[in-house]
């Protein structure tokens, strides 16, 4: 329990619901008659409103980016060691704008929501989406807010595919983008792995093919899985090793198949404590979003065919240890950059965390975001 | 922000609104200098994290890149001119990376301490140690200039690459030059420039 809100942070944040009547399109070709998005803001929009920036959050991140909501909260939002007051992302001068993609289960409209038409949750008949269906209500939310340009765009991981997406989608209405440990299309070993955490969902026996919110047992164990098997993949070999090495909880082996190493308690705590903030439908459907993203598809197998309508300027930002989502695969969207001519400018963060690396505060990282916002600020002439 | 004058130098020879590459661009100064003054567009590649931080700050895109792994991510005659200033005697494989840029660049410029000034002689084949200088501060078993040359050297391996040198200069540690200098570059240079390109 905080005793009271640190003051280098934004302090307590009430998240706003933006409500869109009109009907949206999916690119599955499926229908939304309605949706809401749950979003934060943090600083505040100038006379011009250039000074705009979207974080797009990644597989299981939300709408709370910083700051808290009760002065009772354990910790602040996801990216909060990023963005507040003189922080990286310095919310004295910047207007940042974090919303909740559609699909997910922290507020906007997802599986966990009302079906107008059963009055029932859609759980699993809630419509498959693509990067390109939430870059789509992003952009409705910014018209929503008045924003018609973003000075920038950031976002790690799957938030730097929504990234991509605006750049190319949206070419007018963004200036600059921050792509952070990202990939310009999962890889054959990526998709291998979202497919192991479906399968250790949809084979809970409590699932029942997703139906499950009327029943008292929920795929917990199948969501555990999946997060526990996630959460290696984000971590790097030397991370856990440093963590845990071979550290035993009770010092001795005992024959047995209880949590013996320090690992096996850590990884079935985290698969745990997912469980209660994550809902099951909506996992497996953030996993298809990753899968479908693959932008070159759509332009004849090339990159830089498909990135050629962006106009942004790029920063594409890497991590030594990432083997999810690789300095190379970063390198890959560099290079598609550079055939189209397109402004980009890209560096490789040593670190240790592997693909979790890109929410932690590594110091030459987050002197990079502010050095290339302080140069965005002084061309907007935001003071 | 300085130019050296070899950079000065260069920036005479650069056409305005030209596409240019900088190799071991550094912190950014003859990228920035060419980008205000002579309308350039391109890109600085560099290694060092800070002088990157230095890049972005001023202004210049610049991509983290190793030279040693050569310039794949860029086609043929991308730019108007590749440049690369006081970094090609720290280069593992030089011969592959000068052919590497005049296939990149209709034009390439390159910068490098000659070793055959004279003070590098005498220290050499008099002093008989490993030679010292302002322009080659460092000891032998810690400097990272691990392919150095004279301009007889350089010229020679560009004969054998076809490569076609279309104008030479050299300025001494103070990046001056000098009426001796003209008359003889590999005894009274420094630092030596070319221009060049591969001949059809």
């Amino acid at each position: 329990m905080q005793a009271t809100i640190p003051v280098d942070t934004v302090g307590l944040i009430e998240p706003k619901t933006a409500h869109f009547s009109d009907a949206l399109a999916l690119a599955s070709g499926s229908k939304l008659q309605e949706f809401d998005i749950v979003y934060e803001t943090y600083g505040k929009l100038n006379a011009d409103h250039s000074n705009a920036i979207l974080i797009c959050h990644a597989l299981s991140g939300n709408h709370h980016v910083a700051g808290y909501h009760t002065p009772q909260d354990k910790k602040p939002g996801w990216w909060d060691n990023a963005i507040g007051p003189n922080k990286a992302i310095d919310t004295n001068r910047f207007f940042v704008v974090s919303p909740n993609n559609i699909g997910g289960c922290s507020g906007s409209t997802g599986p966990l929501t009302t079906n107008p038409e059963t009055n029932k949750p859609y759980g699993p008949d809630f419509p498959l989406v693509t990067v390109k269906d939430w870059v789509n209500t992003q952009a409705m939310l910014a018209d929503h807010l008045g924003i018609d340009v973003w000075a920038v765009i950031i976002g790690g991981s799957l938030g730097g595919m929504q990234c991509m997406e605006w750049s190319f989608a949206y070419p007018n209405r963004l200036k600059h983008t921050f792509v952070i440990a990202a990939a310009p299309k999962l890889s054959t070993q990526n998709i291998a792995f979202n497919e192991v955490a479906r399968q250790a969902i949809r084979s809970d026996r409590n699932f029942n093919d997703g139906h499950y919110y009327e029943n008292d047992d929920k795929p917990e164990l199948g969501l555990m899985l999946a997060r526990m098997l996630g959460h290696i993949t984000y971590l790097s070999d030397d991370a856990l090793d440093e963590k845990f090495g071979r550290e035993l909880r009770d010092g001795k082996i005992k024959f047995g198949y209880d949590a013996e190493f320090q690992v096996e308690s850590y990884l079935r705590y985290q698969g745990r404590s997912f469980v209660d903030r994550f809902d099951a439908n909506s996992y497996l459907l953030l996993t298809k979003v990753l899968d479908y993203f693959d932008p070159a598809s759509e332009a004849d197998g090339s990159l830089s065919k498909a990135m050629n309508p962006a106009t942004a300027e790029f920063l594409v930002i890497s991590f030594s240890s990432d083997w999810r989502f690789s300095p190379a695969r970063s390198q890959e969207i560099v290079s598609a950059l550079l055939d189209a001519n397109k402004c980009v400018s890209y560096i490789e963060i040593q670190s240790k965390q592997g693909h979790d690396s890109f929410l932690m505060p590594i110091p030459r990282y987050h002197e990079v975001m502010r050095t290339a916002l302080n140069r965005i600020a002084e061309g907007l002439n935001i003071s | 922000m300085n130019l050296r004058t070899d950079q000065a130098l260069i920036a005479e020879w650069i056409k305005p609104g030209s596409r240019v590459l900088d190799l071991g661009c550094g912190d950014g100064t003859l990228m920035a200098h060419l980008q205000k003054n002579l309308n350039v567009t391109g890109y600085g590649l560099e290694i060092d994290e800070e002088n990157i931080v230095q890049c972005i700050q001023t202004g210049v895109d610049v991509i983290q890149t190793d030279l040693d792994k050569g310039l794949s991510e860029f086609k043929k005659d991308t730019f108007d001119y590749v440049i690369m200033t006081q970094t090609l005697q720290a280069i593992y494989y030089p011969d592959k990376l000068l052919t590497e840029m005049t296939r990149v660049g209709r034009e390439a410029i390159v910068t490098f301490p000659n070793m055959g000034h004279w003070l590098n002689r005498i220290q050499l084949t008099l002093a008989g140690h490993m030679p010292k200088s302002k322009t080659l501060p460092y000891e032998w078993y810690n400097t990272p200039n691990i392919h150095l040359c004279t301009l007889k050297d350089f010229e020679k391996l560009c004969a054998t690459k076809n490569i076609k040198i279309l104008d030479r200069t050299t300025v001494d540690h103070e990046h001056q030059s000098s009426f001796g200098m003209n008359l003889f570059p590999n005894l009274l240079g420094e630092i030596a420039i070319y221009r060049f390109k591969q001949n059809d």
